[in-house]
């Protein structure tokens, strides 16, 4: 394995310790779900209580600034993780919540009267306003959380609904594109690497055809940031969104990062303490971004045990991080395929993919084929992944999915493929 | 693996009474909104009778099997008595491994069991059997003055 030693880091995981049904190693293949946390990332979470806790940005006393300063820090961290200006990332308690935040401030900006942010650019602000004739365009590779956002600002505006279909080959249909996107194009939504397919989207040919008809790019990033490099700038879009307990972080905590000019003209999403400028009864102007859009006190030790997670992979370097994937993304593709009773979605390619394999065993159905694996301590998800429409348009219900994280390792590969090897026999499949 | 018997195995790969048939009373569909297994179900009662269940059930090998034995146990036997089996499958279902289930109210529902001791999979057994309740209602059955009182 290159760049970091596996067995050494997983000694950082307490929980890859314990054992599972009747004494069986955990092999943990659920990171897509959610990754496990290393001790540095706890213990972050654990000394910002100890010690600075106090609500940031409030306060007249020593423990308040010490808290906001940590605050303040974490988002410096997460932003250069990223490739991002600290002014450019917002703490959100969700990559939900983030994609939410855009398509509210999309609505809200679309509704009539002051919005309460006189300093921005109403040309800018412009772009957020959306109505009937406008279009969204999405993909039918996309996580619940990046399309029914949109479905739903859709119906609340009356613009139109579009999207990218996905090839036999699990990649987006991209002859499509030059069709699709037009003068009515508002919003391009679409995620970077699928969270059932596993396939690495090229996110800046799409930015770039987007941008070229004025459309604003929403990228889901929950499954790129913790197996790729992630560099916000040279992507091309204009916001980001992941979660942090994806990526070794804890929960509670997600991040949309927006390009600053668009940030600085729209509108807030939730509203109330910390994201305003002036209140009186008649109405309110709201503060500058980021704080814009962190309406209440912030989730401090949590945004500080992102940063932590953030540390923790900028130590392994995502460049190792994404060797390491691919090596054992490779093992499965490869220990699969000489099994003729499975079914592996996506590309082939170890290469074109990354994080997660989904498949099938014709005549099993997944939560079987889960429960064999659980059996065996190979903790896998099944189901359809929060991806209903991908499913469907593989004509299956769902799929098991096994998941990686930097401290997955070969011989956890091995053991999936072992276990996984019960599964004919008890079911009364052919081999 | 005590989940698996023989059993549900056979029931699941045999499913006893499938497929939609006519005439019905009521027709519901199911979903299990976790993995999108489906069931679409019928009834056709005669005065207290259950004349007929049909169904077509799209998802895991307990759900299929949980569908095949509740066609079994409940064709051709009162409404009142069907729920006493709904009852019992339903405690010993959500008794986390601590009720065996007597054979001679549920029948091959014995081989359930093994499911309660694994929540995410007691929703898969139960799939069918709220499928069959919410169809009785809906053929008019009031099902509070029949029950045995637990939670349907």
């Amino acid at each position: 394995m290159p760049g970091f030693d596996v067995e050494t880091l997983r000694g950082d995981f307490p929980i890859l310790q314990r054992t599972v049904r009747d004494g069986r190693p955990l092999v943990y293949l659920d990171s897509g779900a959610t990754s496990q946390k290393p001790r540095a990332v706890l213990d972050a979470e654990r000394a910002f209580y100890e010690q600075h806790n106090s609500a940031a940005h409030r306060g007249a006393h020593q423990v308040a600034e010490e808290a906001t300063e940590a605050f303040e820090a974490a988002r410096g961290t997460v932003a250069r993780f990223i490739g991002a200006d600290a002014g450019e990332v917002v703490f959100t308690k969700s990559a939900t919540e983030s994609i939410n935040l855009v398509a509210y401030a999309f609505g809200n900006a679309s509704a009539p009267g002051d919005l309460g942010i006189p300093g921005a650019d109403p040309a800018v602000t412009d772009r957020f306003r959306i109505g009937p004739g406008d279009e969204i365009v999405t993909t039918v590779m996309e996580h619940h959380a990046n399309l029914v956002p949109w479905q739903e600002l859709a119906r609340r505006t009356g613009a139109t609904l579009r999207w990218i279909d996905v090839g036999a080959d699990g990649q987006l249909e991209l002859s499509t594109l030059d069709d699709i996107l037009g003068e009515r194009t508002k919003i391009v939504a679409f995620t970077h690497v699928s969270n059932v397919l596993g396939t690495i989207n090229p996110v800046q040919e799409i930015a770039r055809k987007a941008a070229a008809v004025g459309a604003v790019t929403v990228l889901d990033a929950c499954q790129s940031v913790p197996h790729l490099p992630v560099d916000f700038a040279s992507l091309g879009v204009d916001f980001l969104a992941f979660s942090g307990h994806k990526m070794l972080g804890p929960y509670g905590v997600g991040v949309l990062a927006g390009r600053r000019e668009l940030l600085e003209a729209m509108p807030p999403f939730l509203y109330g303490g910390s994201m305003i400028e002036l209140v009186r009864m008649e109405g309110s102007t709201y503060a500058a971004p980021p704080q814009r859009f962190e309406a209440g006190v912030p989730n401090e030790s949590q945004a500080v045990g992102l940063a932590a997670a953030c540390d923790y992979l900028s130590a392994l370097g995502m460049d190792a991080v994404a060797a390491h994937d691919r090596v054992i993304t490779r093992a499965v593709l490869d220990g699969l395929a000489e099994r003729s009773w499975v079914r592996v979605l996506g590309p082939p390619d170890a290469e074109k993919r990354t994080g997660a394999v989904a498949f099938v065993v014709d005549g099993v159905h997944p939560h079987d084929v889960g429960q064999v694996l659980d059996d065996s301590g190979v903790a896998v998800r099944t189901g359809h992944h929060c991806a209903w429409p991908l499913h469907r348009a593989c004509r299956i219900t769902s799929t098991t999915r096994v998941s990686f994280g930097p401290y997955t390792t070969l011989a956890e590969v091995t053991a999936f493929l072992e276990a996984l090897d019960r599964v004919p026999d008890i079911f009364g499949v052919a081999v | 693996m005590d989940l698996y018997q023989e059993l549900i195995l056979d029931h699941s790969k045999h499913p006893e009474h499938a497929g939609l048939r006519e005439p019905y009373d009521a027709q519901t569909h199911h979903v299990n909104t976790t993995c999108g297994d489906e069931v679409t179900l019928r009834v056709q009662l005669d005065g207290d009778t259950v004349q007929d269940v049909s169904y077509d059930s799209l998802g895991c090998s307990i759900s299929i099997a949980s569908a095949s034995v509740l066609a079994e146990q409940v064709i051709g036997h009162s409404i009142a008595d069907s729920l006493k089996t709904y009852d019992a499958m339903h405690e010993m279902l959500t008794s986390k491994g601590q009720i065996a289930g007597d054979e001679e109210i549920i029948g091959d529902g014995v081989a359930f069991s093994g499911v309660s001791k694994y929540p995410a999979r007691v929703k898969c057994a139960l799939l069918p059997w709220a499928a069959y309740t919410d169809a009785l209602a809906q053929a008019g059955v009031d099902l509070n003055n029949l029950t045995t009182g637990s939670e349907v």
